[in-house]
């Protein structure tokens, strides 16, 4: 007979958190959908890049001296004619936009359009004069929508894609009843923090590799500007989920713990589904509402979308983000304590759904 | 050996386990009988820690067991239970390795076991596409993969056929006489009877009988015996100290009040006519069980 000893409560952890990476991992949907999810946010940063950087420039011919003065406005393709009548055809054949040819109007210009007054090509070569902004937006409002649409898409996503990752996989133990071969071999506590780690693994490591992607995407697309812009918040973006994460993970096992079949699962992770979709849609709609956002900010729910948020909007103080993520800490420490009486307590009631009251009492 | 010292344990109201104690001893086969509901389920699943008594101990090898000794028991829940969606042989690696095992030792042992259960052939096949018959293999092979000291094993024969029942009692026997204790439980108590050394009967939560199969049998018989003559046995029911249960002809079941009683019958036996059967009848498992849990 050989007796091994039992592994340590890391080599335990470790061993349950690599079978949940590996069966996640080998589960074709899940590969295609990372997949795809890569290529959009790829594609996105390309196109980005392609749409703002070479914006073409609108054609228009032009005659004698009036050649010279267009070219030096840089703002046309400039096909030249050799007189009125051969750019008037060149304007009917729509090949260019306007023609535009020297006049003895103050301007010494006269622009020709096909059949309405072609206000580019009029805007390009009128003279404005100087602006002076007090108070400048120093960052464009469509970028802030969008930076607040992708932080709260790529939090709801994967919180929920690994969220019921846990949960299934913890119902599933119970259902086929492995569980209490699993239980007979490793502590409890080793079960629940396997499964935390292994799925928080899979979804930090989503998210780095999207982070990751856009940053290099923007970098090789020479959009360093934007990358200097939400860099730091994307870093703070990635530590925030790191920890959001594995609280939810903590509440999404802990709550699939009271049920033994999957067809129960719903009724019962609604309100940890709620918990992730709000901050959501709040980040949606009140991405521009500075009070909203400080809440948002430091509720542990909501700081992993709200505090990249305020950073990138240079709202945050250099110590908030700290203070938020200690807030962040401390919740998820008391979440994960609670998390796995209400697992342990669970795991071995079969049938109809368990009341949370019930699962918290302490006793196995 | 393990031992179940006084154990009780109630769920709500209602008490499943009532001052339970029995040992397993080493080298044999201990096994546990009792209807529906009688608490053999509960007991296991204290044995291996999974429930808390309220009071009462389990000992093994005469110190409380610790959970590291609890690694060291083979397991097979009631309730069985393995991965659907993960292939035969690397599952039952995943529990070897959960045990302590290395990767190396794990994955020799399940190759080993899962060869010799019978399913050498299904490695590489998700459990969910055995048959159940397989899956109650691959079950076992779940419980022994650690190369286990004690086992303890909840209905291992039911839903097996009789090839498989001799497949998997020929290891859990190799187990048990390499020294192991091992307890098991079973409705078919044809299989008990045939297989195990100890009996533990239990009903009610409380335990009814235990201890030797033999011990139980002559514990329980009453001195009967039957009779096959090739002539008339008539005169049997005017014997002194004789109980004729049953009679047709040549054959008599009869109760007796003393040993000696029985040898006279067979000495008249004998010389009235050609005796073709005479023994003490023993009762079977079932009839034990019965009679004890009533």
């Amino acid at each position: 007979m050989t007796g091994y000893t039992s592994p340590s409560f890391a080599a335990g952890t470790w061993l349950v958190a690599e079978r949940e990476i590996m069966t996640k991992l080998r589960s074709k949907s899940f590969v295609i959908s990372t997949a795809i999810t890569l290529l959009v946010i790829l594609a996105s940063v390309v196109i980005g890049s392609l749409v703002s950087a070479n914006p073409t420039l609108p054609r228009v011919a032009a005659v004698g001296s009036a050649i010279s003065v267009v070219e030096a406005t840089e703002a046309f393709e400039v096909t030249e004619a050799a007189s009125r009548e051969e750019a008037e055809q060149l304007v009917r054949s729509e090949e260019v936009e306007a023609a535009i040819i020297p006049d003895d109007s103050p301007t010494g210009l006269l622009v020709i359009g096909l059949d309405s007054s072609p206000s580019g090509v009029l805007a390009a070569l009128s003279v404005s004069p100087a602006v002076d902004i007090l108070e400048p937006d120093t960052q464009n409002k469509g970028l802030i929508y969008l930076v607040a649409f992708g932080f709260g898409i790529v939090f709801f996503m994967s919180a929920i894609t690994f969220g019921m990752t846990i949960a299934q996989s913890v119902v599933e133990e119970k259902q086929t009843r492995i569980v209490e071969i699993l239980m007979s071999t490793v502590p409890v506590r080793v079960l629940l923090a396997g499964k935390i780690l292994g799925n928080s693994l899979l979804a930090f490591g989503q998210i780095a590799l999207i982070a990751l992607l856009s940053g290099v995407g923007l970098l090789a697309t020479g959009q360093n500007i934007l990358l200097a812009d939400i860099g730091p918040s994307l870093i703070w973006f990635t530590v925030f989920f790191a920890f959001g994460f594995v609280l939810l993970a903590a509440l999404f096992a802990a709550t699939a713990a009271l049920v033994s079949r999957q067809e129960d699962m719903g009724s019962v992770t609604t309100p940890i589904m709620m918990l992730v979709m709000i901050p959501y849609f709040l980040v949606i709609f009140f991405n521009d509402n500075a009070f909203v956002l400080a809440i948002m900010s430091y509720v542990p729910f909501s700081a992993p979308v709200g505090m990249p948020m305020r950073v990138f909007l240079g709202t945050a103080e250099w110590w908030e983000p700290i203070l938020s993520l200690v807030v962040l800490l401390a919740s998820t420490a008391f979440f994960i304590v609670l998390g796995s009486r209400i697992y342990a307590n669970g795991l071995l009631k079969m049938g109809a759904p368990m009341k949370l009251k019930d699962a918290l009492v302490k006793r196995s | 050996m393990l031992e179940v010292q006084a154990v009780s344990r109630s769920f709500g109201d209602r008490k499943v386990l009532d001052d339970v104690s029995f040992a397993v001893r080493g080298g044999r086969m201990t096994g546990f009988v009792g209807g529906n509901g009688a608490g053999k389920t509960t007991t296991m699943r204290v044995i291996l820690g999974v429930l808390q008594p309220d009071s009462g101990v389990v000992q093994l090898d005469g110190s409380p067991i610790t959970a590291s000794d609890r690694t060291r028991i083979g397991y097979m829940p009631e309730e069985r239970g393995l991965y659907p969606k993960m292939k035969v042989h690397e599952q039952i690696v995943y529990l070897g390795r959960l045990h302590g095992m290395s990767t190396a030792q794990a994955r020799e042992s399940a190759s080993t076991l899962l060869e010799r259960l019978g399913l050498g052939e299904r490695l590489g096949d998700t459990v969910e596409s055995l048959s159940l018959g397989n899956q109650q293999r691959a079950q076992i092979a779940a419980a022994l993969v650690h190369n286990p000291e004690v086992l303890v094993l909840d209905e291992p024969f039911s839903g097996l056929d009789p090839i498989a029942v001799e497949t998997v009692s020929s290891v859990v026997k190799d187990y048990a006489a390499s020294g192991a204790p091992v307890l098991f439980s079973s409705h078919q108590l044809d299989i008990v009877e045939r297989l195990c050394d100890d009996l533990v009967v239990i009903a009610d939560g409380t335990i009814r009988a235990s201890g030797s199969r033999e011990g139980l049998r002559e514990q329980h018989s009453t001195p009967r015996f039957d009779l096959q003559l090739d002539g008339d046995a008539g005169w049997i029911r005017s014997e002194p100290g004789v109980t004729v249960l049953e009679f047709d002809g040549g054959y008599a079941l009869f109760d007796v009040d003393d040993p000696a009683v029985a040898q006279r019958v067979l000495q008249r036996a004998i010389s009235t006519a050609p005796v073709l059967h005479f023994s003490p009848v023993t009762p079977t498992l079932s009839q034990i069980f019965k009679e004890v849990i009533q």
